[in-house]
């Protein structure tokens, strides 16, 4: 059995499906390990935590407030304010958070939805 | 029994050579899973499919069905021998064959000039972890979680894909020896041969 070089028996072909293997798994480390992937969004009534929901699974959170009933929904791993009783709808308006740290608060019925896990991005965000 | 007692009933399972054949690799595929069975591993679910090098070539010299045959037989019979029949293990490596063997049935009709078993080990490790993924997201975990684990399975099946598609490149290109059973031709007729060293792949 002669031992040539393994180098050989890699033909043009095979070097490009190697190119391809190499950036799709460099694509999945890049998009599925960034750390500003958030895992559960943290949802606070009156300023005390009402429930921490996991981001795996989808669903609709209804909070009450002074005001009424906010509705929070999660899916896609993102959330947002669906519906909220509140005049102007800001936060209904600032849709979908997608990373850890984004924060959406409905300041009449004291209701706000924040991601967190991974790496936050801001340590705190005033607006 | 019989009363006059000259034959006991008996069945009898008409084989083949090529049954002979494919159980005799499968056999081989077999015994390299069960060395494999012992080399840790950092990870469950990380392994070097060192198996699979015995059906790329299988795959190259004997065609799909028979290769689709040698990796199905393994993954059956290896369950049983390590244990784990119908366990989760069993459903997972059960998944990765039946998503490897589909890839395999499109790659197999690459051009063989510039597609060589690296190609269709690297797919095929790809489309393997692929079936894993499915079988533990549905059923397992079903938890975004696993996620974070994709890179480092996806990786690996870039690593030993390459490093199983060498071997089967460097085992396909030594001269052999057939004894007994060749894949039949076109016209149907199997008749034993032997090859010298032509490295062009049947």
């Amino acid at each position: 059995m002669n031992m040539r070089l393994p180098i050989e028996h890699i033909k043009s072909g095979d070097w490009f499906t190697l190119l391809l293997g190499t950036l799709f798994a460099a694509f999945l480390a890049i998009t599925l390990w960034q750390g500003g992937a958030a895992d559960k969004a943290v949802i606070r009534s009156g300023g005390t935590i009402f429930r921490e929901a996991p981001l795996s699974r989808d669903q609709i959170i209804e909070v009450p407030g002074p005001l009424g009933l906010s509705r929070i929904a999660i899916h896609n791993r993102q959330a947002r304010i669906a519906a909220d009783p509140s005049p102007r709808q800001y936060c209904v308006r600032q849709g979908w958070l997608k990373q850890a740290g984004e924060i959406a608060v409905c300041l009449p019925n004291q209701v706000s939805v924040e991601l967190s896990g991974g790496n936050k991005r801001y340590d705190s965000l005033n607006y | 029994m019989n009363g006059e007692g000259e034959k006991a009933s008996s069945i009898l399972l008409a084989t083949t050579q090529q049954d002979h054949h494919i159980a005799r690799m499968a056999a081989l595929a077999l015994g390299l899973s069960v060395l494999e069975a012992a080399i840790p591993s950092p990870l469950p679910g990380v392994k070097p499919g060192l198996a699979n090098i015995v059906i790329l070539i299988v795959l190259a010299r004997y065609g799909w069905r028979t290769a689709a045959w040698v990796s199905l037989l393994r993954v059956v019979a290896g369950s049983l021998l390590l244990g784990n029949f119908l366990a989760p293990g069993f459903f997972l490596s059960l998944g990765g064959a039946l998503c490897s063997l589909a890839i395999l049935a499109e790659s197999q009709h690459l051009p063989r000039r510039w597609f060589g078993p690296v190609t269709h080990s690297i797919l095929a490790a790809f489309a393997h972890i692929a079936g894993q993924l499915l079988v533990v997201y549905w059923w397992l975990i079903p938890h975004a979680g696993i996620a974070y684990l994709i890179p480092i399975f996806a990786a690996a099946a870039l690593v030993f894909g390459t490093v199983n598609g060498l071997i089967a490149a460097h085992y396909l290109s030594e001269p052999q020896i057939t004894v007994g059973w060749a894949a039949p031709t076109m016209s149907g007729a199997a008749r034993p041969t032997f090859d010298s060293g032509s490295s062009d792949l049947k």
